[in-house]
């Protein structure tokens, strides 16, 4: 189980004395169609961006609260890397981007019928937002009114 | 961070009408942040779907947050920790 021992003694300490978000009440939207013939979307706080898309930025205070789209047909080995956290190891994801964007596993479950299909984009950010309003108030309710105007009904979110 | 930021996207789609998943790296932020339906992994950081290059693992993975999504329930928020299948003995 990952837990906070992985982390360096300040982090740990920030970690401790932080005071979590709560969802209250939990929303609750259960499958209105099998799987097998819901669309599914991609959502990963890794901080990957496509070739040309501006890097997340570290510098902002409290956290970049951006997203970027990333196209259902991209290449997942062309995804780059710029969550700037330092708290883990990078390695593994850069080695391939699907440990942590899993574009093309979900490609996987679409041919396979496992899913009913594969938006046409997803969604990245970066997760180390230590202090989230933004992110709560304008970039989820944007990312949200996306994905249901692109009818998407089913969302596998991934941290890092 | 990654923790809460995913279980809150979570729960922003959800209010949406879209039903989530999200699969945690952290167990005790689940259990705070409260996001209607995750995954606790038993990963370090970096390594959510279990090891890179290995789709078959990164397909179990997936696969049980997918039976998750598909469990009937009429409300959340639901918390199941993953279990890895064990390695396969030598022949």
């Amino acid at each position: 189980m990952g837990d906070l021992s992985e982390f360096s003694l300040p982090i740990r300490m920030f970690l401790r004395g932080y005071r979590w978000r709560v969802v209250d009440p939990v929303p609750w939207a259960p499958l209105r169609v099998p799987l097998a013939r819901a669309r599914l979307a991609l959502f990963s706080s890794a901080g990957f961006v496509m070739p040309g898309q501006p890097a997340f930025d570290e510098g902002i205070r409290g956290g970049d609260p951006s997203f970027r789209e990333i196209p259902s047909d991209a290449d997942p080995a062309a995804l780059v890397d710029t969550h700037r956290s330092e708290s883990f190891d990078h390695a593994g994801m850069q080695s391939d981007p699907n440990l942590a964007f899993p574009l093309q596993r979900a490609r996987e479950l679409a041919l396979r019928g496992r899913i009913g299909s594969l938006n046409h984009r997803h969604w990245s950010f970066m997760g180390s937002i230590t202090a989230p309003g933004r992110f709560v108030a304008e970039t989820l309710p944007r990312m949200a009114a996306d994905a249901l105007a692109d009818g998407v009904q089913a969302a596998l979110l991934v941290p890092v | 961070m990654c923790n809460q930021a995913v279980c809150l996207a979570a729960a922003e789609l959800e209010r949406n009408g879209i039903s989530t998943v999200a699969l945690v790296l952290l167990r005790s932020v689940a259990e705070r942040v409260r996001p209607p339906r995750a995954l606790a992994l038993p990963f370090r950081h970096g390594y959510p779907l279990d090891a890179p290059n290995q789709p078959e693992r990164q397909h179990a993975v997936i696969e049980a947050a997918l039976r998750l999504l598909e469990t009937p329930a009429e409300r959340g928020p639901l918390l199941v920790d993953y279990e890895p299948a064990p390695p396969a003995r030598p022949a």
